[in-house]
């Protein structure tokens, strides 16, 4: 069987790590750019594709150069076989519609056409959650979205999600789908090893992989415009309708009371916690 | 439903049984899974622990695993001595006959280090015949078919066939349990081991204990340091570190209600330790363990069926006296489980656990685990009113003058394995003896101690856990204070009058009468055994990966 994995680079929000400028725009440049962390369940979804169902793993993303280490890192999570970067600069600004398009062409291109794509919930830079299923929607393949669970049956063709229905996690329903076919994971979702056979080989693609994360640009396919043979207009910012009319940061809550500093091991001022709080101790 | 997994051998647990016997399964060709419960094999284990090579084992590890010394071990130790206190009176004796004798080497070991080394050979060596070595499996119990036992179930895996099942998941083990050939019910069937360990800086081990450089030292404690309660303490040296612990007759902890961290604050605060150990040396780690007595609780035939019982799990722990031996009878139980089963392949006549019954006695595996001897002697000594006569004799003058007199006698006494794989568990040879000596022939020890153990949330602070939240290990199934009491005193992370711990005990009305109860909370449970015999309970170990971690073990 093979997988390919669709994940993103986006910057890191992490307290500490995201830089903005004066006006609350981000500065790309000043902060680093991680795996987008929604794409992880999508990671742990293809690895359990490879490690019950065998066959090869590959991970994809349509980004800047520097992207090859966001790429590295997936080939770490999911022991990849090989990895994939559709990177130009006509493909560069582009929205969700013209991303799927050249991810979509991507995928077309490979080889050996895949039986499964995943892909995360959404960005979380975009948020908008619609690369995955317009990426589908170009392949014209069945789409399963917010897959908490997975069962592939390689004889018969066919896959067998548990998902939560409109991302309820109170409501899961069952699906089948034949191959190929296109799953969004869930955050939720939950890899499943229940037999040692599984995990003995998980543990041995572990081993394998520690190596050839080391050299990962020896197993990496950069990709242009021209080698998918996709036409300028129609990818990048040219082939984005999406309009962009206005950022607005959110302002900042303006702080009602002024805070008051205590030194916790002074028992004189902790008192005056104490006395302060107990005001609101009877529940009014 | 898919078909069973099927493995030609399962062996349940990664200590030195478990390595063992799959090592040996493995360089027989047969597919074998191990299946180990913590996050990295060593981190629920804890040991003293010195390992003995012993000349007459049928196997031992640095047979079965070349570089084992090299890499996995801390220091050989090549001088022991036991020091019986009274008070500050102590009495040295060398056991340097005792130790050496019979044994090829004796190192120290930390568990955690060794027994992770030990699981990643065994995984080269299990993976090559088909099969590999898991953590954070845990075996739940017993697979069986029209009632006869073909396999195991695990809380993280579906049902797995085998062949054979090796359970060598040490003490309170659940298979051995559920199959019905162990049953955690008599405390006088165990001891309890609680251990520190303490950080040293460079170089001290050899200035400290004036041993020759990379070699290590044995100490072992006996006399009236611990209340009375029966049992010992000892100080191993590591590779920068001391193992300092306590092992007792959990019987005689429970009657005393004894508090085990205060028992062991007695030995590392006592004014003997002061040359070793002072007080800006760092306590790294506290850990416990229970320790099955084999003169009480090896079970004659540890097998059923495809199960083969192998170490702990089969109360194949022996305590020659104050010298603890169950890691080196773990390798050989291991090893001859296997050799067992590959023997009944190819025999068919005859059953593993049939075969391998026989050779734990024909290689004198048996005889030092429940020596005859023992047997005959302790019939009578152990026998209350016995007991209470000859400890006021060896307390009398008239005893105290025979004691006197055989000073150059106690010397060979203590240094013979026969005479101490027959002493009589009693106060009497724990306590009164080793009081009396220290008191009739011991010397002052000059100085005090300054060191300051941490204290008991300290420890318990200290510790590694992930916690299997709302999912607890232990129910207590009967919370009177006199069924399930004890455990408040007798957990090693428990105390009378602390809330931190797992057993409490709290006062509580109803229907206008008073009555005892005792709560657990299993946060701070560190897996030790000792609830299950003690208190009314179902004790299980939690699911693989969960619950404590040891990093020195
Ligand atoms: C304080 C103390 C001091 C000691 N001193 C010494 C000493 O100096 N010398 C000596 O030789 N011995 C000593 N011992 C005894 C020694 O530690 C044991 O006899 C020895 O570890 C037994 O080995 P084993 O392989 O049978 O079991 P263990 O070493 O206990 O190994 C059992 C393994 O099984 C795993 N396991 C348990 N249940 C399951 C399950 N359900 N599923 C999967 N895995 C499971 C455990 O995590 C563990 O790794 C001491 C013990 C203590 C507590
Ligand atoms: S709760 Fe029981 S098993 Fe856990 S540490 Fe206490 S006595 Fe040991």
């Amino acid at each position: 069987m093979r997988t390919v994995t669709l994940t993103k680079g986006v910057p890191d929000f992490r307290e500490g790590q995201v830089s903005f400028d004066e006006d609350g725009h981000l500065e790309r440049g000043d902060t680093p750019t991680v795996m987008n962390p929604n794409d992880e369940p999508a990671l742990r979804a293809s690895l359990q594709a490879k490690v019950r169902n065998g066959g090869t793993a590959s991970v994809m993303s349509m980004g800047p150069p520097g992207y090859g280490d966001v790429l590295r890192e997936a080939m770490e999570s999911v022991y990849a076989d090989d990895l994939y970067l559709l990177s130009d600069r006509e493909m560069a600004a582009a929205d969700t519609w013209a991303t799927a398009i050249t991810v979509a062409t991507g995928i077309q291109n490979m080889d050996e056409e895949p039986d499964l794509v995943f892909a995360g919930f959404k960005t979380a830079d975009g948020e908008t959650g619609h690369t995955g299923p317009q990426t589908a929607w170009c392949l014209d393949w069945p789409l399963v979205t917010h897959v908490v669970a997975l069962d592939v049956d390689t004889e018969a063709g066919t896959l067998r999600a548990k998902r939560l229905v409109e991302g309820d996690a109170d409501e899961i329903e069952t699906v089948e789908a034949p191959l190929p076919a296109f799953v969004v994971t869930d955050p939720e979702f939950e890899p499943s090893y229940r037999r040692a056979e599984h995990r003995l080989t998980h543990k041995d693609l572990r081993e394998e992989t520690r190596q050839r994360a080391g050299e990962h640009e020896d197993h990496m396919t950069v990709w242009d415009h021209s080698d998918l043979n996709l036409d300028p207009d129609f990818i990048g910012l040219d082939g984005s309708p999406t309009i962009v009319s206005g950022v607005d940061p959110i302002p900042k809550a303006p702080a009602e009371r002024d805070a008051t500093m205590v030194d916790p091991s002074d028992p004189e001022e902790m008192a005056g916690v104490v006395d302060e709080m107990s005001r609101f101790a009877g529940g009014d | 439903m898919t078909e069973h997994e099927h493995y030609e051998a399962v062996v349940v647990g990664a200590g030195p049984g478990g390595a063992a016997a799959a090592a040996t399964l493995a360089a027989n060709d047969v597919e074998t899974l191990v299946l180990e419960r913590g996050v990295d094999a060593g981190s629920k284990n804890v040991s003293g622990g010195l390992l003995f090579a012993e000349e007459d084992a049928p196997y031992t590890i640095g047979d079965l695993f070349p570089e084992f010394r090299d890499a996995a071990s801390e220091r050989p130790v090549t001088e022991s001595y036991i020091h019986n206190v009274a008070g500050d009176k102590v009495h040295t004796i060398d056991l340097d006959r005792v130790h050496h004798e019979g044994t090829a080497w004796c190192d120290s070991v930390l568990r955690r280090r060794m027994d992770s080394w030990l699981a990643e050979r065994v995984h080269e060596l299990t993976r090559e015949t088909g099969g590999g070595l898991l953590t954070e499996v845990r075996a739940n119990g017993l697979l069986r078919e029209n009632g006869e036992i073909v396999g195991v179930t695990c809380d993280e895996l579906d049902p797995i066939r085998a062949d054979v099942v090796v359970a060598a998941d040490g003490v309170n083990s659940e298979l051995a349990r559920d199959a019905g050939l162990m049953d955690y019910a008599e405390p006088d069937e165990y001891f309890q081991g609680v251990k520190a360990v303490v950080d040293l800086p460079d170089g001290a081990i050899e200035e400290r204990f004036d041993v020759p450089e990379g070699k290590g030292a044995s100490h072992l404690f006996a006399g009236d340091l611990f209340d009375g309660v029966r049992g010992g303490g000892f100080l191993y040296t590591n590779e920068d570190t001391l193992s300092i612990g306590t092992v007792f007759h959990l019987d005689s902890l429970a009657e005393e209600r004894a508090e085990p961290h205060e028992l062991l604050d007695s030995l590392l605060t006592h004014p003997l330790l002061a040359q070793w150990v002072d007080g800006d040396d760092d306590e790294v780690e506290y850990s416990a363990k229970l320790v099955p007595d084999s003169k009480r609780a090896a079970h004659p035939s540890p097998h059923e069926d495809r199960l083969l019982l192998v170490g702990d799990a089969a109360g194949q722990m022996q305590a020659q006296g104050p010298i603890i031996k169950g890691m080196n009878h773990a390798v050989s139980a291991g090893g001859l489980a296997a050799e067992a089963f590959v023997e009944s392949r190819t025999r068919g006549n005859v059953t593993a656990g049939e075969l391998y019954e026989q050779k734990l006695h024909r290689e004198g595996v048996m005889d030092d685990l429940r020596p005859t001897r023992y047997r005959a002697s302790s019939a009578v000594t152990e026998h209350d009113a016995v007991e209470r006569l000859t400890d006021a004799v060896v307390d009398s003058p008239l005893g105290r003058v025979g004691l006197r007199a055989l000073e150059g006698t106690v010397q060979r006494l203590f240094n013979s394995p026969f005479v101490l794989g027959t002493i009589p568990d009693t106060k009497t040879s724990y306590v009164t003896i080793p009081r009396v000596l220290a008191e009739e022939l011991g010397e002052r020890i000059e100085g005090e101690s300054d060191v300051e153990p941490p204290s008991l949330a300290d420890r318990i602070g200290d510790l590694t856990y992930d916690t299997d939240i709302g999912n607890p290990h232990i129910e207590v199934v009967d919370e009177s204070y006199e069924a399930s009491g004890t455990a408040v005193t007798a957990c090693p992370v428990s105390a009378e009058g602390f809330g931190g711990g797992c057993y409490r005990s709290e006062t509580v009305q109803s229907n206008g009468d008073e009555e005892r109860v005792v709560s657990l909370d299993t946060q701070p449970c560190v897996e030790c055994g000792t609830c299950a015999v003690v208190a009314e309970t179902d004790w299980e170990h939690p699911r693989g990966g969960k619950g404590v971690e040891f990093r020195e073990g």
